[in-house]
């Protein structure tokens, strides 16, 4: 077995070697929280269309994401019930209102959710059997999930206190809980059956509805049905699979927006620091070194045994920053998760692109580096 | 051992034939170019046979280490010939170069030892180069080497830990462990007190006697020049035989 030169270099001065890793492990802590953020971010924009009980999804061709609804007729919704394969159409009613924080008083906007109790169209956790009181009039539910700046509704619903406060200047009460959690268009949600919800918006029609979810019968083909359904429908309304309208959700916030920008920038910024600092450990080794790998080179060491010293030390280098720095990344996603209620999780896609993006950084880093190994010339050393 | 007698036969063997290790004829060498060109050796010829201890002396920039990178093919030759160990090093490409190179032991003022390896894994490193023994082996050869340069006890030392004759004992252990057929030394007992100069050198000879390789130094060191077989004298870019 040869002499592992790598290793022992890297390994000979310890507290460089511990910098250096730190240095790595920070980077990749801000490449996890940057995609993190990023992913989570998106992902809330979608936990809604996710909790969703539906095969098919009706929306006005006008609306572009879930901040920005507009209403179509019901008409059209129930047209697709002549579809051999649909089983139920159901309306769902979404908007804005402003919800006063029960102990302060302060007013704060909140998405409000209404479709008919006796169908389960969510299935947000905490709904099941919740439903069934907003049947009384001016009885919402309240998203456990949503910001604290609502007041400590869950709390005081838990503690077994009647929670009333004003949606919209109309007197509701807390009846249940479930979760949801805040995304990019609403801070906390409510739940309610449509007739409160039209109770809070006397305004709206019960003909003029946002979503349109179509259940379909066993066995049939969503995709074959949409397209069959869009040959018939004028083009008022945009019909969607379940994944279309996750997607047509997403893709408003990815490409409709530059939060995906600033991100990937973020992530960036990671990789570059971490480039940087790689290579000024892999360039002083050389540097360092000189004298030494020149005489390695006059013993008869080939540049590429030398080379190969170096891109191993990058790799070494790689994954021992790697585990640190996924170890704190566990730590800091826990601690965001309870502060923002971000759905921030470790995936095994986020954490096999950081390692790779790692091993990409410290290559890089390498390769720069290498370059002053043509500096150690062994006719110089005599 | 094995591997080693297997790759001495794919080489000229010294001692059947009469075969200079080195010979150099009319080798003249420049630094620079354009109007900077400057030549710093002349008509250099030499001819060393197996065996042979030679020293040389001269004054500090007279070119010494200039010829002994040449012969090492550490530096390419420009004009004249040099056959070293048989083979025209004058043309030669870079992986023949390296190739001699992994032939000859090199010992340098500075001793150059890897400072993340201890002083057995240091020499160990030259054994890596040429041979494919089993990690104990060697390491039981490297440690035989440090002990024949008496350094038994300091097998798991680093460098930063030994005095400066130590060191260079090392990196004598280093050059000879593989059995060089020729051992270029540049000033190797400059950095050295006179005791430890003198121990170095005397190791180099003895060890260089039991394998029969041939050892150039470069010293300016007046009380060596007794271990010498030869003596040759560069001065000014010239070459001259002491007699
Ligand atoms: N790489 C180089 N480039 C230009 N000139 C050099 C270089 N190396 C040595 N020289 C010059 O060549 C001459 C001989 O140097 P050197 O061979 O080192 O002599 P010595 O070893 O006898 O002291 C000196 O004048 C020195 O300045
Ligand atoms: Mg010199």
């Amino acid at each position: 077995m040869k002499i592992p030169l790598a290793w022992r270099q890297l390994t000979h001065d310890k507290t460089r070697l511990l910098v250096a890793l730190a240095g790595i492990a920070f980077a990749d802590v801000l490449m996890f929280m940057q995609l993190g953020f990023r992913d989570a971010l998106f992902e809330s924009a979608v936990t809604f269309h996710k909790q969703l009980q539906g095969d098919v999804f009706l929306i006005s061709t006008q609306s572009t994401a879930l901040i920005a609804m507009r209403s179509f007729s019901s008409r059209r919704l129930y047209q697709t019930l002549s579809f051999d394969g649909v089983a139920s159409a159901e309306p769902l009613f979404l908007d804005t209102a402003l919800w006063k924080n029960p102990q302060t008083q302060a007013t704060r906007g909140m998405m409000v959710i209404g479709f008919n109790p006796e169908r389960s169209l969510m299935t947000s956790p905490g709904l099941e059997g919740g439903m069934e009181k907003t049947k009384i009039p001016d009885i919402v539910l309240f998203d456990a999930a949503s910001r604290p700046e609502f007041g400590p509704v869950p709390d005081l619903f838990k503690q077994g206190e009647t929670v009333e406060t004003e949606v919209r200047s109309r007197r509701v009460r807390v009846g249940g809980l479930f979760t949801l959690g805040a995304s990019f268009g609403a801070d906390g949600n409510l739940i309610t059956s449509d007739l409160n919800f039209l109770r809070i918006f006397p305004t709206r029609s019960k003909d003029l509805i946002d979503v349109g979810v179509v259940r379909l019968k066993p066995g049939v083909d969503p995709i074959a049905t949409v397209a069959a359904m869009r040959q018939e429908f004028a083009s008022d309304v945009k019909i969607l699979t379940k994944e279309e309208f996750v997607e047509f959700e997403r893709s408003y916030w990815e490409q409709g927006t530059s939060i995906g920008f600033i991100f990937t920038l973020g992530t960036a910024m990671g990789f570059i620091v971490g480039i940087v600092i790689v290579y000024q450990i892999l360039y002083t080794d050389v540097s360092d070194h000189l004298p030494e790998y020149a005489t390695l080179k006059a013993m008869g060491y080939s540049d590429w045994y030398l080379l190969g010293v170096v891109f191993q030390e990058a790799v070494i280098l790689a994954f021992l920053g790697y585990i640190p720095g996924g170890l704190v990344t566990f730590f800091l996603y826990d601690l965001t998760r309870n502060a923002t209620s971000l759905p921030l999780y470790m995936t095994l896609a986020r954490a096999i692109t950081v390692l790779v993006l790692t091993l990409i950084m410290c290559l890089v880093s390498g390769a720069i580096s290498v370059r002053k190994l043509q500096a150690a010339d062994p006719a110089d050393i005599f | 051992m094995l591997n080693l007698a297997k790759s001495q036969t794919s080489e000229p063997n010294f001692h059947d034939s009469p075969q200079p290790v080195i010979q150099i004829e009319n080798l003249c060498h420049y630094y620079g170019t354009g109007s900077l060109r400057k030549q710093i050796l002349f008509d250099i010829n030499l001819t060393i046979q197996p065996g042979e201890i030679v020293l040389m002396t001269g004054p500090s920039g007279s070119g010494k280490t200039t010829l002994l990178t040449l012969m090492g093919c550490l530096r390419s030759v420009q004009e004249g010939s040099a056959k070293i160990l048989g083979q025209e090093i004058h043309g030669a490409s870079k992986s023949e170069m390296v190739k001699i190179r992994s032939y000859i032991g090199y010992i340098f003022q500075a001793h150059n030892l890897l400072g993340s390896l201890t002083a057995l894994q240091n020499v160990q490193m030259s054994i890596d180069l040429h041979e494919h023994i089993s990690n104990q082996e060697a390491i039981a050869k490297s440690s035989q080497m440090l002990a024949q340069v008496g350094l038994a006890e300091r097998t798991d030392y680093f460098p930063a830990t030994l005095s400066g004759g130590q060191k260079q004992r090392v990196a004598i252990a280093r050059a000879l462990v593989s059995h060089p057929k020729l051992v270029l030394a540049d000033e190797p007992t400059a950095a050295l007190d006179k005791k430890s100069g003198r121990e170095v050198v005397e190791i180099m000879q003895r060890l260089a006697k039991e394998q029969g390789c041939t050892i150039l130094i470069v010293t300016h060191d007046q009380r060596i020049l007794d271990i010498a077989d030869r003596i040759i004298n560069m001065e000014d870019g010239y070459l001259s035989e002491s007699v």
